[in-house]
C-alpha cells in the first residue's frame, strides 16, 4: 500500500491510483451508503411527484468556526434551500475543490461532518466529484451541492404568495452564525462562547406543514441577513412588510459583538433560522407547531404584510418611531466610526 | 463618529485589560487610563480604553430622567 | 448591557419628547457635527419625534466623509508598495477615490487589511518583520491619541517596521471655518460625545462666546441624543448660550488629561485638507520629527497620481450642511451605496448613506 500521505497533492486529483486512494480512504468508507458504493457516473433513482432541486456552492473562511464547519454548513444549506420550498430533502450531490496542501486531517473532520449533518438531516449523499487544484488557486475547500427533494401535493410556497394581513414569523435568534465566523477572523477575534447557529430545519418545516398546509412563504435569512430577506420577499410579492424592532429575538453576546464592531443584528447571516410569511388565523398553530421543535424554539411572531409602499420594509423602533429597513448593500464591514 | 462601547474589567496585567460586554470579552489596552481599575466600566474605542464611566453620573442622568418621564406622563 | 440598555428604554425616549414638544416654542436649527450622531438619529427615526419647529442639520463629522481624495489617493499608492500590508480601519476600505478605492487595490493584489485597533497593526508588525506594515491612520481626536499609543508602544518593543500615515484631523478649527463661513446659521450645536472625552467640553467654549450658538455634548443612544435636544431648547428658550454635558456619565469639562498628554507628545499641529471644506491650518495632526521613524510619508516616496473630484458630487455642500442629499441630482440614481460616487455615501455614517438606508419615505 502507497505511503498515506500528510497533504492533499494535486495527484490526489488526477484520476490516477492515488485519487482513488483518496476518495476510498476518505469518502467512500465513510459516506457509506449504496448508491454511493456502486461509484457509478450517476445516480439513479425512481420519483413520483414534484421535484425540488438547487445548489449552492460554500466557500466561507475560515472553513472551521464555533458550532461548525463548511462541511456541516454544505449539507444544511442546501437542505434547507430544498426545505423552504415545502420539499423533503431526498439526495445531495457532494462536489469538493481541494486546495492543494490541505491536510488529510481537515479534510476527514469535514468529511466526518458532512456524515453526521445528512445523517441528522435524513438525506443521502448520492453522488460526489473530487478536485484538487494549485496552492493559491482556492481558500483550502470549496463544496458545492445541488439537493433533489419531493414537494408534497397541495404544497405552494414561494416569495410570490405573501397577502395583506399575513403575520411574519421567525424562527429564532438572529445573528450567530455571523458573529460565531467574525470572532475568528484575524484582526477582529473577541472570545465569545457564541456558535453558529447552522442547523438542518426539514423537520422544522414538516412539523409546520403538518398544523398548515397553507404556508405562503419560506426562507431562510443567510448573507445579508433578515432585512435582506424580508426586502426579498416584500419585492417578490409585491406587498410592503411592518415588523416590530423588540420582538426580533437577539442573543446578548449577538448585541455586544454588534455594537463593539458597528454592526447591525439585522444584517447578519444566519444558517438556521428561517423566515415564514403565513395567514394571520393560522399564525398562533403554526407557532406552536415551531416551539415544539428544538429549531424553534424562540419563534415568535416579528410583523405582518401590509397594502401600499409595494418592495418597502418598515421597522418600529423601540422607542416608538418608525424606520426603513433596507437591503444589504455590499459587506457589513465593522467600523471604528 | 467614534464607536466606543461600555466594557467592564475583569482582570489587568501592566498595561492591559480583560474587558467583558454581554458574554464577549476582548483584550484592550489601558494606555489612555492608567487609573482604571478591576470591576470599572470604560469606554473602549478601536481597542482602548478613553475614559472610566462614571456610575454615579449614569444614575442620576437616569433618575432625572425617570423623573421627567413620570411628569410628562402626569401631564397627558 | 450596562450603559447602553438603559439609554434606549421607551418610557425614557417618550418622556423627553414630551417635555421637548412642551417647550419647544422658537423656529430653530440645530446641527449634530458628529456621524455618530447622524446614525442614532436615522437609525431611531428621531427627526420624526421633533416638533415641526426643530430642524436638525448633518455637519461634517466624519472622519472618513472629510478625507480628501488627495489623501485616499496617497494611502491607495502605498498600498501598491512591494510587499507593503496596508492595515485599516474597515470604514475606509469602499470610499472611492480619484482613480481606485482600497478594495479595489486589494482585488488588484495590494496586501490591504481590516482591523479593528492599532494595536492589531502592532501584531501584524511583529509578525511579518520583514514587511512594512503601514497603519491608516483616520479619526478625530478620539483615536488621535490610541495611535498616539500605538507608536509608543511600537517604540517601547523595538519594532521597525510599523508605520503610520496620518490623516487625523482636529474639531474645533473646522467647527470654527465653517461658522466663519456664514453660509449656515445655527442655534444650538450638538457636540461630539466621544470627541469631548478626550478634549473636555471647554473645546466648544468657542462656539457659545464667539458665535453665541448654545452646545450640548451628547452621548449616542437615542435618549441622550433627545436630551440634548431637550436642554438646547431649554437653553434657546430661556436665552441662554451655554457649553452644558448632557453625556454626564462619559465626559468631564477637562477631558482626559493621560490622552491629550500622549497626543501631543507624537503629534503637532499642522494644515489639513477637509474634503467640502478645503484646507484648514491648525485642523489636521503631523507626526512629529522625534518619532519620524514611524511616519509612512518621511519613510516611502509614494506616488499618487492626479486628484480628480467626481463631478456632480456635492458631498462638500452637504458635509457643510448647506445642501442635504435630497438636494444633490445624484442620489439614489448615479450614486446609491452600491456604487457610490462620494464618500457620504459610501461612509456607514455619512450623510446620503443615512438617508438612502433609513429616510427615504418611512410611512410605510
Amino acid at each position: 500500500m502507497a505511503k498515506q500521505e500528510d497533504k492533499i497533492l494535486l495527484a490526489h486529483g488526477s484520476g490516477g491510483k492515488i485519487a482513488h486512494e483518496l476518495v476510498n480512504r476518505v469518502f467512500v468508507t465513510a459516506l457509506d451508503n449504496p448508491m454511493l458504493a456502486r461509484l457509478d457516473d450517476s445516480a439513479v433513482a425512481d420519483f413520483n411527484g414534484r421535484l425540488a432541486f438547487t445548489t449552492d456552492s460554500y466557500v466561507v473562511s475560515p472553513i472551521f468556526f464555533p458550532g461548525g464547519d463548511i462541511g456541516k454548513l454544505a449539507v444544511c444549506g442546501t437542505v434547507n434551500d430544498l426545505s423552504m420550498s415545502g420539499a423533503k430533502p431526498l439526495y445531495l450531490s457532494l462536489a469538493l475543490i481541494i486546495e492543494e496542501g490541505l491536510p488529510f486531517r481537515d479534510l476527514e473532520r469535514i468529511v466526518a461532518s458532512i456524515v453526521k449533518a445528512a445523517s441528522k438531516a435524513n438525506v443521502v449523499i448520492a453522488t460526489g466529484d473530487t478536485k484538487v487544484v494549485n496552492r493559491g488557486s482556492a481558500d483550502k475547500l470549496f463544496i458545492n451541492t445541488a439537493g433533489i427533494g419531493m414537494v408534497p401535493p397541495g404544497v405552494d410556497i414561494s416569495g410570490n404568495n405573501a397577502q395583506p394581513g399575513d403575520r411574519i414569523i421567525l424562527s429564532g435568534t438572529i445573528g450567530d452564525h455571523g458573529i460565531a465566523v467574525l470572532s475568528q477572523r484575524e484582526g477582529l477575534d473577541f472570545s465569545t462562547k457564541l456558535k453558529s447557529d447552522c442547523a438542518p430545519l426539514n423537520r422544522l418545516v414538516a412539523d409546520m406543514l403538518e398544523v398548515c398546509p397553507d404556508i405562503h412563504s419560506l426562507r431562510d435569512p443567510t448573507r445579508g441577513g433578515l432585512a435582506t430577506t424580508l426586502n426579498e420577499l416584500a419585492q417578490q410579492s409585491q406587498v410592503s412588510i411592518r415588523i416590530e424592532e423588540e420582538a426580533i429575538p437577539v442573543r446578548e453576546e449577538v448585541h455586544a459583538a454588534c455594537e463593539m464592531l458597528g454592526l447591525d443584528p439585522l444584517y447578519i447571516a444566519n444558517e438556521g433560522k428561517l423566515v415564514a410569511i403565513v395567514p394571520a388565523e393560522d399564525a398562533d398553530k403554526v407557532l406552536k407547531a415551531m416551539r415544539a421543535n428544538p429549531y424553534g424554539r424562540q419563534a415568535c411572531i416579528i410583523g405582518e404584510v401590509r397594502t401600499g409602499n409595494p418592495g418597502r420594509v418598515v421597522m418600529q423602533t423601540r422607542i416608538g418611531s418608525s424606520r426603513i429597513v433596507d437591503m444589504l448593500v455590499g459587506d457589513p464591514l465593522p467600523r471604528i466610526c | 463618529m467614534c464607536l466606543a462601547v461600555p466594557v467592564q474589567i475583569k482582570s489587568i496585567e501592566g498595561n492591559e485589560a480583560e474587558a467583558e460586554i454581554g458574554g464577549i470579552s476582548r483584550r484592550i489596552s489601558l494606555w489612555l487610563t492608567p487609573e482604571a481599575r478591576v470591576g470599572d466600566y470604560v469606554l473602549v474605542h478601536t481597542g482602548y480604553a478613553i475614559n472610566v464611566l462614571d456610575q454615579a453620573e449614569a444614575e442620576e442622568t437616569l433618575k432625572l430622567l425617570e423623573e421627567i418621564a413620570a411628569f410628562a406622563g402626569d401631564d397627558e | 448591557m450596562k450603559y447602553i440598555d438603559e439609554f434606549r428604554r421607551s418610557d425614557l425616549a417618550q418622556g423627553l419628547v414630551s417635555q421637548i414638544q412642551h417647550r419647544s416654542r422658537t423656529p430653530v436649527r440645530f446641527m449634530e457635527f458628529c456621524g455618530g450622531h447622524t446614525v442614532t438619529i436615522f437609525r431611531y427615526g428621531i427627526r420624526q419625534l421633533l416638533p415641526p419647529n426643530i430642524e436638525m442639520v448633518s455637519g461634517p463629522g466624519c472622519p472618513v466623509c472629510v478625507t480628501s481624495n488627495a489623501d485616499l489617493d496617497k494611502a491607495i499608492a502605498l498600498a501598491k508598495i512591494p510587499q507593503a500590508i496596508i492595515a485599516t480601519f474597515g470604514d475606509m476600505l469602499k470610499v472611492p477615490g480619484s482613480r481606485s478605492s482600497l478594495q479595489q487595490a486589494k482585488a488588484d493584489g495590494a496586501d490591504v487589511r481590516m482591523v479593528y485597533s492599532a494595536l492589531d497593526a502592532i501584531k501584524m508588525a511583529r509578525e511579518n518583520q520583514d514587511r512594512p506594515v503601514v497603519f491608516l491612520g483616520i479619526g478625530f481626536e478620539t483615536t488621535a491619541p490610541t495611535i498616539a499609543a500605538s507608536i509608543l508602544q511600537a517604540q517601547q518593543q523595538g519594532i521597525k517596521n510599523y508605520y503610520v500615515i496620518s490623516m487625523l484631523k482636529l474639531c474645533p478649527p473646522v467647527i470654527r471655518a465653517i461658522l466663519d463661513s456664514g453660509e449656515i446659521k445655527l442655534d444650538g450645536l450638538v457636540c461630539p460625545g466621544h470627541v469631548s472625552v478626550i478634549t473636555g467640553s471647554t473645546a466648544w467654549q468657542f462656539i457659545a462666546k464667539d458665535y453665541g450658538i448654545p452646545c450640548v455634548v451628547s452621548g449616542f443612544e437615542p435618549v441622550d441624543i433627545l436630551q440634548c435636544v431637550a436642554m438646547l431648547v431649554e437653553q434657546v428658550e430661556s436665552e441662554r448660550c451655554e457649553v452644558e454635558i448632557a453625556y454626564r456619565r462619559g465626559v468631564q469639562p477637562q477631558g482626559n488629561k493621560e490622552a491629550l498628554k500622549l497626543m501631543r507628545q507624537v503629534f503637532q499641529p499642522a494644515t489639513a485638507s477637509w474634503r467640502g471644506v478645503g484646507e484648514v491650518p491648525g485642523s489636521g495632526l503631523r507626526i512629529r520629527d522625534d518619532y519620524r521613524q514611524f511616519d509612512a510619508e518621511r519613510a516611502f516616496a509614494i506616488e499618487p497620481g492626479e486628484t480628480y473630484e467626481p463631478k456632480g458630487c456635492i458631498c462638500g455642500e452637504v458635509l457643510r450642511g448647506v445642501k442635504t442629499p435630497l438636494d444633490c441630482k445624484l442620489f439614489g440614481k448615479a450614486c446609491t451605496p452600491q456604487y457610490p460616487v462620494g464618500p457620504c455615501m459610501v461612509s456607514s455614517e455619512g450623510s446620503c448613506a443615512a438617508y438612502y438606508n433609513y429616510a427615504r419615505d418611512a410611512d410605510g
